[in-house]
């Protein structure tokens, strides 16, 4: 097999793109860490991080028009360039909701602790497990994974309803809790839009793997 | 429905094989595009569906080419009207040393299509029209063709192989010496062109294949490796080989 111009271009997309990943999962991480160890600090530092990925986000989309425009891939190849291409936005928004958790954790850490967060670092644990899983997916291209990812998506709207539940009850229950339930309904939210769109990564591994859309198929999801 | 229909083709040059045991069907009113490296096959292939091979003495064919129906191997075949009715145009442009109105005057006068004099006259504008090139040349017809661009001459052999009415087109890389701009009146043609007849396209250039063809056909090694809906094909081919060629991991 005959080495291509195109394969060290398509390398060092796949790299950008797993370093955006990296710093997406990272981003993630801290802003919940910042939450639920009270480190506004923290916070900061994931507000501040953001203009790096916004850098990284444009930097991808840049490259990969132009390999579309001067290497012309085909099949395999262009799947893969789209793919990127879908992907990369995707990572960048999960960012956004990490970035909107540290937003709400600066808030949240100058109020008294409502109750020790035991439903949203699980929520945040699996959302992380799933986003490092599908970009692990994505490397090693396995579909098969990838549709299993998808289904671990059910965990964190099962318990954002009980999240959910439950901090209406205690606003019910407390008005004086009403401030700060507020905001940990929008921490579990975005929490549960991630979740949403690692699905949407899983969906363009598979589109890369084998070349099928099962976006707004549900019977093929699971296929 | 079929237009052409192949089956198993085998074709030799003397001892060696050219072809090996070709089947595929060609349908009426779509472009069909030959892709593959120099030597598949390709080019020899098409010229065996209007036998330009038998021109060639140790040529020897085995399998079947039906056109319509009617098997165009068949001994008692007229091989001139075979031809009318499956025109060619090459890769290099070949007008006559005539002028542009001879040129396309020339064939329809061979065959005696036309009734008259003004019969003729229409015909030629209608091929010319056809050819998208009327415009460009209907004030000096009775000028040399060689005094036309590359492009123009390209799109005067085509006028040319209009002329006398054929269904099927067979073209082997009619743009691979023409420029860009050339090249994409000669690809708009095509598309149109795909309304009133048969057309099947041999190519290099894989965008070009991608760009004009409703299926396309990989040659390899004088084998029919795949042939599939274009869109299929430049993005998830049924075969690795295919893949392997037109991501360029082979040339």
């Amino acid at each position: 097999m005959e080495h291509r111009i195109i394969d060290q271009q398509l390398d060092l997309l796949r790299d950008k793109l797993l370093l955006l990943g990296g710093t997406t999962e990272t981003a993630l991480e801290r802003a919940m860490r910042s939450l639920t160890a009270r480190d506004s600090d923290l916070a900061r530092e994931v507000l501040e991080g953001d203009k790096i990925i916004d850098q990284m986000e444009l930097e991808i989309d840049r490259f990969s028009v132009e390999i579309l425009a001067l290497q012309q891939p085909a099949a395999h190849d262009l799947r893969f360039v789209i793919s990127v291409a879908k992907i990369t936005p995707i990572l960048e928004r999960i960012a956004d909701h990490a970035g909107s958790i540290a937003e709400a954790a600066l808030i949240l850490n100058d109020e008294p602790e409502l109750k020790k967060y035991i439903d949203l670092p699980l929520m945040a644990d699996n959302a992380a497990e799933m986003l490092r899983n599908a970009l692990d997916a994505f490397t090693s291209e396995d579909a098969a994974a990838s549709r299993r990812i998808i289904e671990q998506d059910k965990i964190i709207d099962k318990c954002y309803h009980r999240v959910f539940d439950e901090l209406i009850t205690m606003m019910v229950d407390n008005p004086t809790t009403t401030a700060s339930a507020a905001h940990l309904l929008f921490v579990a939210k975005h929490l549960e839009r991630i979740g949403d769109y690692v699905k949407d990564i899983c969906e363009l591994n598979v589109y890369l793997t084998e070349a099928a859309f099962i976006k707004h198929s549900p019977k093929l999801e699971t296929a | 429905m079929s237009k052409i229909s192949v089956s198993n083709l085998n074709f030799f040059y003397g001892k060696a094989q050219a072809l090996h045991d070709i089947s595929i069907d060609i349908l009426e009113h779509e472009i069909i595009a030959f892709i593959g490296p120099s030597g598949c096959g390709k080019s020899t292939f098409i010229r065996t569906l209007n036998r330009m091979n038998d021109t060639i003495p140790i040529a020897r064919v085995e399998g079947k080419v039906t056109i319509d129906g009617k098997n165009i191997y068949e001994p008692n075949t007229d091989v001139v009207s075979l031809r009318r009715k499956v025109g060619m145009v090459f890769q290099k442009s070949n007008p006559f040393p005539k002028s542009i109105f001879e040129n396309v005057a020339y064939g329809i006068r061979i065959n005696g299509i036309h009734k008259n004099k003004a019969d003729l006259n229409e015909r030629v504008e209608k091929a010319l029209n056809d050819a998208a090139l009327l415009g460009e040349v209907k004030d000096r017809m009775n000028t040399s063709a060689f005094g036309l661009s590359g492009g123009q001459q390209q799109r005067l052999c085509i006028a040319r192989a209009l002329a006398v009415q054929p269904e099927v087109i067979l073209m082997d890389e009619p743009a691979s010496a023409l420029d860009p701009i050339a090249t994409q009146k000669i690809e708009e043609l095509v598309v149109e062109l795909k309304k009133q007849y048969t057309i099947v396209i041999v190519t290099h250039n894989m965008q070009q294949a991608a760009r004009v063809s409703d299926r396309t056909a990989f040659f390899m090694l004088g084998k029919l490796v795949e042939v599939n809906r274009t869109q299929k094909m430049f993005t998830n081919p049924d075969e690795k080989l295919t893949e392997d060629y037109i991501t360029g991991r082979f040339g």
